[in-house]
């Protein structure tokens, strides 16, 4: 199998296997919620690792674009919509074990949570950014929505994240070493794209200059990014 | 004024007779013949079982008659910054805290300052088993049987000066074996009004469930205050200091905006963390109410007649 190019057949069994990978933690945690093995406090126990994969998973996602233009393995990005589905699927779980496991529905106290909690604000405000991204991540809304619109919705994913870093940095109590890993991670992740577009900008600001006089014979266009 | 006195007891809440009465004969065998008690300690290294406890151990009025906590939670899921912040970081680092020799200065304002010997201070007043509620400000909560003596017998013995106003408990800190990276202020500091430190219901704690307090749960002496939320009972003290001043405490210089001097549960101070309105039980699924001074209003409310708890929370 040629790593450069996947055969098609090869894709899939590269998105099998990825999705079985993701499987895992989540099968983990299910065993260990029926065996009673997630310790003494288990509803935060799950609380914890489904916040905590929601993260890791949108910080894979958003690794997806640096890492294949670092490889120059185009095909990764075939992956990226399985990767933020994926972290949806966590989200999901983690609003339900909040508002259903941890709060049994109770509307009265899930409001007072997201009004009186500034980190339960932002991370439902993150959840609620994420929602129309996940319905529009099928093949039919890229095209229904066209490209450039898709991208402009879906940039936002780069505020889910700060948004997700922050309800995590502003829900520990003093220990701030895991929160501040993540922001690592995810200022890396920002950071090396805000370098490639400044990159970008200069070369064609560059490309653009005026050429020496009496040698260019052409018109010149400016293209250069706002 | 803002205390609002807790309803009754639920009828629900009230454990039946037989099974009170047959974990009361389970507690005296176990609480006498401390021995047997040992069988409970498998899993945990030889060192968790430093030192013995009088067996003499009487009841007290303050019982609560709620179900305990099992043992393996309440030794599994802790608080102990100093030996890692996730809750089961202390059962694992905890035990290499060294337990004998162990003294503990009483100074300050009182007019009989004394060092003691921890073997000593076992022995200064009568152990008795108090059955409390503990509430931590994470919004959890759990029932434990701890053994210990009120902790005005203690202060009586030293004899407080009439300028003394404030206690101060300082925690052992030794950054061999703890974290040294400042997550708080070490050594952990704690404080009670004196009034609050000579009520009945706080205990100068050395064990529970029977046993001697296990590291983790601050052996080998800690206090237990139970209308306050649990980083108020500080745990494996050396210094307990009386003062004219409020003393600084550990958890208010890390954030004074959350966790006041105070610190009493209760459920009507909104937290920007966790609801203080209610609370899980551990065991327990669904949440319950969170009481009034953690359903210890009876006896302290009149500690803080004509005070604005909002205010001093």
């Amino acid at each position: 199998m040629s790593l450069r190019a996947p055969t098609p057949l090869q894709l899939l069994a590269i998105k099998a296997l990825l999705l079985l990978l993701c499987l895992v933690p989540a099968g983990h945690l299910a065993a260990g919620w029926m065996h009673g093995t997630l310790g003494a406090n288990p509803i935060e126990a799950v609380q914890h690792a489904t916040g905590e994969w929601t993260l890791r998973m949108l910080l894979l996602t958003l690794a997806v674009t640096p890492l294949r233009r670092l490889s120059g393995l185009h095909w990764l990005l075939r992956l990226r919509r399985m990767l933020g589905l994926i972290t949806f699927a966590w989200a999901c779980g983690h609003l339900l074990t909040w508002a259903w496991l941890d709060l049994w529905l109770d509307w009265t106290a899930i409001a007072a949570d997201i009004l009186d909690r500034p980190y339960i604000t932002v991370g439902f405000a993150a959840f609620a950014l994420m929602l129309p991204l996940a319905l529009t991540s099928s093949t039919a809304a890229v095209r229904w929505l066209g490209g450039r619109r898709w991208q402009a919705l879906h940039r936002s994913v780069y505020g889910v994240a700060i948004l997700g870093v922050v309800h995590y940095w502003w829900l520990v109590k003093a220990d701030l070493l895991k929160p501040l890993l993540y922001a690592l991670v995810l200022a890396a992740l920002l950071g090396v794209r805000a370098w490639w577009r400044e990159q970008e900008r200069r070369r064609q600001l560059a490309a653009a200059a005026p050429p020496a006089p009496g040698r260019f014979k052409g018109k010149v266009i400016r293209i250069v990014p706002k | 004024m803002l205390i609002r006195l807790p309803d009754d007891i639920a009828p629900s809440e009230i454990t039946p007779q037989a099974l009170f009465e047959g974990r009361r004969a389970f507690i005296r065998q176990a609480g006498l013949g401390l021995a047997a008690g040992a069988a409970l300690w498998h899993g945990l290294p030889t060192s968790a079982r430093a030192g013995t406890l009088p067996a003499a151990v009487r009841s007290s009025p303050y019982n609560s008659t709620e179900a305990h906590t099992d043992w393996a939670s309440a030794i599994s899921y802790n608080n102990f910054y100093e030996f890692g912040t996730s809750k089961d970081a202390p059962l694992r680092n905890a035990p290499q805290m060294a337990l004998r020799p162990w003294r503990v200065r009483v100074e300050g304002l009182v007019n009989k300052p004394r060092e003691f010997d921890i073997d000593d201070l076992l022995k200064l007043a009568a152990l008795e088993e108090r059955v409390y509620r503990l509430r931590c400000v994470e919004a959890w909560s759990m029932v434990i049987p701890w053994l210990g003596y009120p902790l005005a017998s203690l202060l009586k013995a030293v004899e407080p000066q009439g300028s003394a106003r404030y206690v101060e408990f300082v925690t052992h800190y030794d950054p061999a074996i703890m974290t040294r990276r400042p997550v708080l202020d070490w050594p952990y500091t704690e404080g009670l009004r004196l009034d609050e430190a000579l009520h009945p219901l706080t205990l100068l704690t050395f064990g529970m469930y029977g046993e001697v307090l296990p590291h983790q749960n601050g052996a080998p002496v800690r206090v237990v205050v139970p209308w306050k939320y649990g980083f108020k009972s500080a745990k494996s003290i050396v210094t307990i200091r009386l003062s004219e001043r409020q003393p600084a405490t550990a958890w208010n210089k890390s954030a004074p905006q959350e966790y006041g001097f105070y610190s009493n549960v209760n459920p009507q101070v909104r937290h920007p963390r966790w609801s203080q309105a209610s609370e899980r039980r551990i065991g327990e699924t669904r949440r319950r109410p969170t009481l009034m001074f953690n359903g210890y209003a009876d006896e302290v409310a009149g500690l803080y007649l004509g005070m604005d708890l909002q205010k001093n929370y």
